[in-house]
């Protein structure tokens, strides 16, 4: 099912909860919705679900335009954050229920229950009630719902942000695969930047109502268009900068005091364009401890992670962050010298906060 | 408690363990003296008066001196040829005002109003709490002058201006009245409980609901309903015992009337003949009688109730262990 949104606002009151929100998605595709918290991503997916109504704007599911439409008329199979299993049925009834409400037959009821409690590795439990299962368990009965009526449109909202590490780890494999095999339509919550980049095939980030980019994962990564985006999008975050660009001799130095840097022709030529100061984001992948590097700085914390350290750099009154393997053995309040990559560096309008290097 | 056993064996667990019953009693000392000084001794007098004859006639304040009939004043009772009748009318007004008002209309306007503009829903509610919260002779004069005959009553008035006949109302269809007017004091109880109820299912569950398929009646059957189950038990329970035991809206209202004992209840009757009797004739010793059948049916009423519903699986086991 292919998802219109044209310039969906949704308030309440006079609160935003969602403004001039445009974005088409395509049959069978996994998308996204990526932002911090309150940014509008709940709002956005329950008007999707027929629950608020739109305030402004036009949805449509196909060609169908699904303003006016009832939850129960739209096909839609939703995840919730908290699950909402019915404390009050067994897992089987939980199931069940939008089967009973299709008057679907009984025995044709008990044959798909079973069928997907199967594939979600919870056929034993289908006599339980919600208490008396774990959060995973709970996580697969909630997901066995939303598709046992086999919906065009599965809607998810922070579905594994209630569990561990190693589970959330699996479960983001199990959901991508079913929803790879099925095809259906997905529309998926996180403001966890790693479940979007590992599990969509395009993400829409948000913030604050409004949305900041629309596209693939490494699109996202590698050619940010505002700032915000370049911040959220990576872990740990992009280090911003303020710095001069100008050319001198055929060549573009970017400058600011303590850090004097070589840009490469492209990136180098679009920023020394621009009037004024610019923020120089660069990633911390892209900045190496060195011996031959030509900024000096101290080291001024070391957070070890296991494969490697991440490592907080001062020179002058900035502030690097960077990755280094975790054989080597840096002590805070070390001279070090720094080596950036800077055919790698991204430019932002201070002012506007977008990317000089890539139109919207 | 099992893992952590206190050190220094026998003595000192048993002093501990009598530490923390003293404790729980403490805790609960004040609810029980309350219950001993305004349930049980008022009890134990009305049980001990009901086996006596006192009356106006043979009054004493003096327990010694009071004549102790044994019986008789039960006998008297089963024999009463009214007694069978307000029996009925009891039985008759409980059921009708307790499953119309107290808990249909009250369950339907906590979901009308629970499905409403917040704001909207809460001055409605607002509205049904009046009843509730006015004095009972006020209240009860209201709807009198409202129902009263040609020419005062107000209904009546618009009657004669629209040319229709007038009705003596209290008197034609004084059960209608009775359970009208009590219905409408009991409906903000169960009101308040079950909005409260219906309010605290998470938001997430309710929507879940609707994108599952449901239309919103069939979410108040299928969700709300089941989930307010224990409520609904509470609210059925307790306003039974609340209507066998009130008269005061019937006492202003009819008085037990029109006619012998149309409308008389059974806790009305108690009053009646312990403390209100005709010439000043009270006869204390047989109202007690009354009270004491009366405070026995509620007993057995509760336990049935708490067997039916199982309110014991309602109570969680505590959380707080005492160690
Ligand atoms: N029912 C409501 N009434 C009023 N304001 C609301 C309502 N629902 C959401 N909002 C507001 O709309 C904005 C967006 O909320 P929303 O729940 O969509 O955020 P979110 O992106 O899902 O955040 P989170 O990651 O914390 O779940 C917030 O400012 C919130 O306070
Ligand atoms: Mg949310």
């Amino acid at each position: 099912m292919r998802i219109t949104i044209d310039n969906l606002t949704k308030k309440f009151g006079d609160v935003v909860g969602v403004e001039d929100l445009t974005l088409h998605i395509d049959d069978g595709e996994f998308v996204a919705f990526l932002g911090p918290s309150g940014c509008g991503k709940t709002t956005t997916l329950l008007t999707l679900a027929g629950i608020y109504k739109p305030t402004e704007g036009q949805i449509r599911f196909g060609e169908r335009v699904v303003n006016q439409v009832q939850p129960k008329d739209r096909n839609i199979g939703m995840v919730f954050q908290s699950y909402a299993l019915y404390p009050h049925m067994t897992v089987f009834q939980n199931i069940a229920y939008p089967l009973k409400l299709k008057k679907v037959a009984k025995n044709i009821q008990r044959e798909r229950v079973q069928q997907v409690a199967n594939v979600m590795g919870i056929g034993n439990l289908l006599d339980r009630r919600p208490g008396q299962l774990s959060g995973g368990q709970q996580q697969r009965v909630a997901l066995g719902r939303a598709l046992v009526k086999e919906p065009d449109v599965l809607l998810f909202d922070e579905p594994l942000s209630n569990l561990d590490a190693r589970l959330r780890l699996t479960m983001r494999g199990e959901i991508k695969h079913l929803q790879k095999d099925l095809g259906i339509t997905s529309i998926y919550v996180t403001h966890d930047q790693v479940e979007a980049m590992t599990m969509a095939d395009r993400i829409a980030v948000m913030n604050g109502g409004h949305l900041q980019a629309f596209d693939a994962p490494d699109e996202l990564y590698s050619r940010p268009k505002t700032q915000f985006v370049a911040g959220f999008v990576g872990n740990p975050p992009m280090n911003f900068v303020s710095v001069e660009v100008s050319r001198s001799n055929g060549r573009f130095i970017a400058e600011t005091d303590r850090l004097r840097l070589e840009v490469g022709g492209d990136r180098g030529g679009a920023a020394a364009g621009f009037a004024g100061a610019v923020v120089m984001g660069i990633r911390p992948e892209d900045i190496q401890i060195s011996g031959d590097g030509d900024i000096a700085g101290e080291i001024y914390v070391v957070e070890p992670l296991g494969r490697e350290d991440l490592i907080d750099v001062r020179v002058g009154p900035h502030s690097f962050l960077l990755l280094a393997g975790a054989e080597t053995q840096y002590r805070a309040g070390e001279e070090v010298k720094l080596a950036f990559d800077m055919d790698k560096v991204q430019f932002f309008d201070p002012q506007t906060e977008k990317s000089i290097l890539w139109q919207q | 408690m099992s893992i952590l056993k206190p050190k220094g064996g026998q003595s000192q667990s048993s002093r501990n363990a009598l530490r923390s019953y003293l404790g729980a009693y403490g805790f609960m000392a004040p609810a029980g003296v309350l219950v001993i000084v305004f349930f049980l001794i008022p009890v134990a007098i009305v049980l001990y008066l009901s086996v006596t004859n006192l009356a106006s006639s043979n009054f004493t304040s003096d327990l010694a001196k009071m004549e102790f009939v044994g019986l008789r004043n039960y006998e008297t009772l089963l024999n009463d040829q009214f007694a069978r009748k307000i029996f009925f009318n009891t039985i008759f007004y409980v059921l009708f005002t307790l499953s119309i008002f107290n808990v249909s209309a009250a369950l339907i306007v906590s979901l009308l109003t629970t499905h409403i503009d917040r704001n909207a829903g809460f001055l409605f509610r607002a509205l049904w709490i009046l009843p509730r919260i006015t004095s009972p002779v006020v209240y009860i004069l209201i709807w009198k002058r409202m129902m009263a005959e040609a020419p005062f009553g107000i209904i009546n008035q618009f009657n004669e201006f629209l040319g229709q006949p007038t009705y003596n109302y209290v008197a034609t269809n004084p059960w209608v009245f009775v359970i009208v007017v009590n219905g409408f004091i009991g409906i903000s109880f169960g009101m308040i409980i079950f909005t409260s109820a219906i309010e605290s299912i998470p938001k997430d569950l309710l929507n879940a609901s609707l994108v599952d398929g449901s239309s919103k009646l069939q979410r108040i059957r299928y969700v709300i309903l089941p989930l307010i189950r224990w409520p609904l038990l509470f609210v059925v329970t307790y306003q039974t015992l609340s209507l066998l035991t009130s008269f005061v809206e019937i006492q202003l209202l009819t008085d037990g009337g029109p006619g012998l004992y149309r409308t008389e209840v059974w806790s009305l009757t108690a009053f009646h003949r312990a403390l209100s009797n005709y010439f000043g004739n009270a006869q204390w010793g047989y109202g007690s009688a009354f009270a004491v059948l009366l405070v026995l049916i509620g007993v057995v009423l509760a336990v049935v109730y708490m067997r039916v519903f199982r309110f014991d699986e309602l109570i969680a086991e505590p959380r707080v262990e005492v160690l």
